[in-house]
Formats: C-alpha cells, sequence, structure tokens
C-alpha cells in the first residue's frame, strides 16, 4: 500500500496520469463521434446506417477498432520508410498537445499557462507537419498532392483563426483558456458570441463583430481539420485518400484518430473562446467544476455535430474558391473587425 | 453589378444557399428512411414477377416443350414411354400422362429467368415461384431435380417398354401394317418448327 502510495506520489507518474486522461476522453469520444457521424450522415440520406452489431449497431465501431488492428501493415516498398512510420504519430501528437491547454473544467486543465491559445495554434501546425511527411513519404502523387495542399490549406486558414482568437484576447485581455473562460462566466449573455461580460452599450456595439468573428472561425475551423467542403486533402474523386493513401491497418486508424481528436480540439476552442467554455448557459444554475465538464463536452460536442451537419450537406470546393474564401473574404472581414472592435474598445 | 457588388453578392449569397442546404438536409435527418432490414424484413414481390422455377411433377406429360422453349438450355427431360397397360393417372387438367418422367433437372444456375418455358407447358406444370434467395455455396446444388421416380421404379419401366417394343416387333413382322400409332408428340413438334430452329430434344439430352 504504501508503495502505491509512493508510486502516485511521484510527480512524473502523477504527470503521465494526468496527461493520460484526455486520452481515455479521446479514445470514447471517438467511438461516439464516429456513431453519431456515420448515423447523421445516413439519416441525412434517407439511410440508417449500421443496425446489425448490436443495437442499431453501437458496437460497429468496436469491431472495426479489432479489423484494423488486426489488418495487415502494409508499408509501400519505395516509401520512406521511417518518416512513413513516424508521420502518423506526428500528427496524432500535435492533436493530443492541444488537450493540454483545453480548460474542461475550472479546476482540470492540463496547463494552465499563460499562451495557452497560442500553444493551441503552434501544436496545430504539428498536424500539418505530420500530414506533409505522410503524402511525402509515400512517394505517391496522390500523396504528395494531397499533403501540399493540406499544407496549403491549414497555413492559409490559420490567419483567419489567428485573427479571430486575436479580437478575443483584446475583449478579454488575455491568451488563458481560463481566463477567456472565466471572463464569459455567468450566463449565456456573457458569452463572448454576445458580446462578452462587457457593459451594456459596449457590448450592444460589440455584438455584431463578435458574431461574424464566430463564424469566421467556426468556417476556418472546419477547414483546419480537413473536412468537407474543405477536404481537398483528401478528395476521393481527385486523389484518392489523399496523404493517406498509401496507409492501411492501425496507421490508418491513427490518422482517423487525430482527424477526430482535431475535431473535437476545434470545436473546444470555439466553445472556449465564444461559448463561454465551461460555464453554465443558465449563471449559477448547474454551474461548479463537474458540471463544468458536463457543459464543456456538451457544447463541443454540439459543435461537432454542426460540423457534421455541414459535412453531410456542402459539396467540395475547388482550391482557388478554398484560397480565395480564405484570402478575399474571411481574412479580410476578420481584419475590419478587428479594427472595429478596437475603436469600440478604445472608446 | 459592379465588382464590388458582385463580391458582397457572393457571401451573402453564399451564405443564404449554405443556409438553405442545411435546412434540407435538417429535415432529411428526421424524416423516415427507406431501409428495409432485408433478411428480417421483405418486401412484397410484384405479382407476376420471375424468380425460381418450380415443377409440380405430378402434372408432368414429359412433352419438352420447356426444354425446346428454353434459350439458355437449362432444362434436361428425359422420358420413357409407357406401355398401354399402364395407367399414369390424369394430369389436372384432365390429360392423360403417357410418358413417364424419370428426369427433369433445371440447372438454375444457367436460368436466366424469361419465364419463356412457363407459356407453353400445356399442363401448367412449370411456374415461376416468389422464391429469389436459394445461393449455394455448391455450383452443383443449384440443379434443382424434379422428378420423383426411382432408380428402381426407372429400371422397371424400361424393361417394361423394351419386352412391350419387342412384342410389337414381333407382331409387327407378323403384319406390317397394323402397328400401332401411339401419341407421338416428341416427333411431330419439331416438324413444325422453322428449319433453323433448335433441333430436338433427343439432341439435347445427349449433350448433357
Amino acid at each position: 500500500m504504501e508503495t502505491i502510495q509512493y508510486i502516485f506520489s511521484n510527480p512524473v507518474v502523477q504527470a503521465v496520469l494526468l496527461s493520460a486522461l484526455p486520452l481515455v476522453f479521446v479514445l470514447t469520444y471517438v467511438l461516439v463521434v464516429l456513431y453519431t457521424e456515420m448515423k447523421i450522415a445516413a439519416h441525412i440520406q434517407d439511410r440508417v446506417a449500421y443496425m446489425r452489431t448490436g443495437w442499431h449497431g453501437v458496437l460497429q465501431n468496436i469491431a472495426d477498432m479489432i479489423k484494423l488492428l488486426l489488418k495487415e501493415d502494409i508499408i509501400p516498398d519505395r516509401s520512406d520508410k521511417m518518416f512513413f512510420r513516424l508521420a502518423p504519430y506526428i500528427a496524432f501528437a500535435g492533436s493530443y498537445a492541444m488537450y493540454a491547454v483545453l480548460p474542461f473544467s475550472s479546476l482540470f486543465i492540463g496547463a494552465d499557462i499563460n499562451l495557452g491559445v497560442f500553444f493551441l495554434v503552434a501544436a496545430g501546425s504539428l498536424v500539418v507537419i505530420g500530414i506533409l511527411m505522410a503524402g511525402w513519404s509515400s512517394n505517391n502523387k496522390w500523396s504528395m498532392l494531397g499533403g501540399v495542399r493540406s499544407a496549403a490549406q491549414m497555413i492559409s486558414y490559420e490567419i483567419p483563426t489567428s485573427l479571430a482568437i486575436v479580437m478575443v484576447a483584446m475583449i478579454t485581455g488575455s491568451l488563458n483558456l481560463q481566463a477567456v473562460t472565466k471572463f464569459q462566466d455567468g450566463g449565456i449573455q456573457n458569452w463572448l458570441l454576445f458580446g462578452g461580460s462587457l457593459p451594456l452599450t459596449q457590448k450592444l456595439c460589440l455584438l455584431p463583430f463578435t458574431f461574424i468573428a464566430f463564424l469566421i472561425l467556426f468556417i476556418s475551423s472546419i477547414a483546419e481539420v480537413n473536412r468537407t467542403p474543405f477536404d481537398l486533402p483528401e478528395a476521393e474523386s481527385e486523389l484518392v485518400q489523399g496523404f493517406f493513401t498509401e496507409y492501411s491497418g492501425m496507421r490508418f486508424a491513427i490518422f482517423y484518430l487525430s482527424e477526430y481528436a482535431n475535431l473535437f480540439t476545434v470545436s473546444a476552442v470555439g466553445v472556449s473562446l465564444f461559448l463561454g467554455g465551461w460555464s453554465s448557459p443558465f449563471g449559477a444554475v448547474m454551474s461548479g467544476p463537474v458540471w463544468g465538464v458536463f457543459w464543456f463536452v456538451i457544447k463541443s460536442f454540439a459543435f461537432v455535430v454542426l460540423q457534421i451537419w455541414v459535412r453531410w450537406t456542402l459539396p467540395r470546393l475547388r482550391v482557388d474558391q478554398l484560397m480565395y474564401v480564405s484570402w478575399k473574404v474571411l481574412t479580410p472581414w476578420l481584419l475590419f473587425c478587428l479594427l472595429a472592435v478596437g475603436f469600440i474598445l478604445v472608446i | 453589378m459592379s465588382a464590388v457588388r458582385i463580391y458582397f453578392y457572393n457571401i451573402f449569397h453564399s451564405l443564404y444557399t449554405v443556409a438553405v442546404g442545411m435546412k434540407i438536409t435538417g429535415k432529411h435527418i428526421f424524416t423516415r428512411s427507406a431501409t428495409i432490414q432485408y433478411p428480417t424484413v421483405k418486401k412484397m414481390i410484384p405479382e407476376r414477377a420471375r424468380n425460381r422455377l418450380y415443377v409440380n411433377i405430378d402434372d408432368c406429360i414429359g412433352c419438352d416443350q420447356c426444354a425446346a422453349a428454353c434459350p439458355v438450355d437449362c432444362i434436361t427431360i428425359d422420358t420413357i414411354k409407357s406401355t398401354p397397360d399402364v395407367d399414369l393417372g390424369l394430369t389436372s387438367k384432365k390429360t392423360k400422362k403417357r410418358l413417364y418422367v424419370p428426369k427433369f433437372d433445371i440447372d438454375i444456375g444457367k436460368c436466366c429467368y424469361c419465364g419463356l418455358c412457363v407459356y407453353p407447358c400445356p399442363t401448367d406444370c412449370i411456374v415461376m415461384t416468389d422464391v429469389y434467395e436459394f445461393s449455394e455455396l455448391d455450383r452443383k446444388n443449384l440443379i434443382y431435380s424434379f422428378a420423383d421416380m426411382t432408380a428402381e421404379e426407372i429400371e422397371t419401366a424400361k424393361e417394361k417398354l423394351k419386352s412391350y417394343e419387342a412384342d410389337q416387333a414381333a407382331k409387327k413382322a407378323a403384319q406390317p401394317q397394323t402397328a400401332a400409332v401411339p401419341l407421338q408428340v416428341k416427333v411431330t413438334l419439331p416438324q413444325s418448327a422453322p428449319p433453323d430452329a433448335p433441333k430436338p430434344p433427343e439432341e439435347k439430352n445427349e449433350k448433357s
């Protein structure tokens, strides 16, 4: 018993356990979101999706996971083997690193650092490196095109995202997600989407700009996780499977895991920045650290569902349209909003 | 429109169209899905749908018309003439049966479900049923035998015919002109067919 206590009192062990906690969450969340996505996709197309594995097919993803684990791991002969093997882990490491700064609750946050959002953007770029590495090392023209497209897309869309984050930082005066969330605490009217917890006149002036910023953050977050309508890196009709054409078995699954982990992160960022994070929409009612986790996950999940809904509604953009949207629409609009918000805050 | 107006129009128009699309898909999430859980729930198939063939062998008179009509030659029929002293009974259409049918095989793997064999049947004994699930792991299992005669019965029928024919031949030799003329469906049919029509059931039987 004492040895166990001794082991658990070791700070290294504690850090490992604490960092493994989001992993448990990610894995269960991926199972749930895959099921949800398939069901929503099917019902949008008037189908029913899997019905046979368990009640309404709830065990399908577990079966898929077992299948992927048992699959042969094929590595192309002419590929750059080291980087080919490394790429999925880097991509997943990038997605997973972002969980360190997500404020799940007022008490639980992996690393309560001052540059939380900045770290998020930086760690998100690691995913691009993983994807580019996968595309390049596969030695396959589709993979490479997919990887390059993905890099171009993520870099373009990081700018509107960062600008939206800058706007939040201007209003709240902090890049720490915990502080940003606390700024919005106290009910739905204090969410940054509705102008934050500022004096009423200032708030009403801010409202249209924060609303636009939220919309732009939403659009660019879809683009950052490479999902339809921005799924050019893996456009099936053009590039087979894009950067993971050559991947099979568990490495393929890790890319998927990374994509869905990323999906949650961008949703969580959107929620933390604009929708009050872990704070209850009813003010003091149902608030507290435990309810915080509930609200955070529920809001993020609703955001994820919205993204899934968008995915199964819209067709894919062309490459030039993608760039047009980022550089000619989102960025200028956000710059204008930033300017306006700056003026309002100064006055 | 000026370029600026087009720019703003495009933005609002795309937002609007996205909203329209989302509304449509949002509605479809809650509409009833069109899927039928097939093996457990089955759709009614049309009344005249053509699926697996079934032969009511009790009604078959062995006329071979179905085999002649078949475009893919999937029906194989063997017949043995019955002797006058045997009564094979009547079909459900009150036709007298004169031939034993020791072999009535349908290779359903070859069948193209055209239904052409059904129409010529004088006794309506070959029919298309509504059974459409009959996959097999072995191709041989797709050859359906409908004949219900046992090997012994076939043997006795053959013996009987042989002795009867020998008998008749002996009689014929005695008085040449009075040979009995049994019903000769099989012989008359090919003659009435056009000259280039696929020939005779006998040939076919040899092939298979």
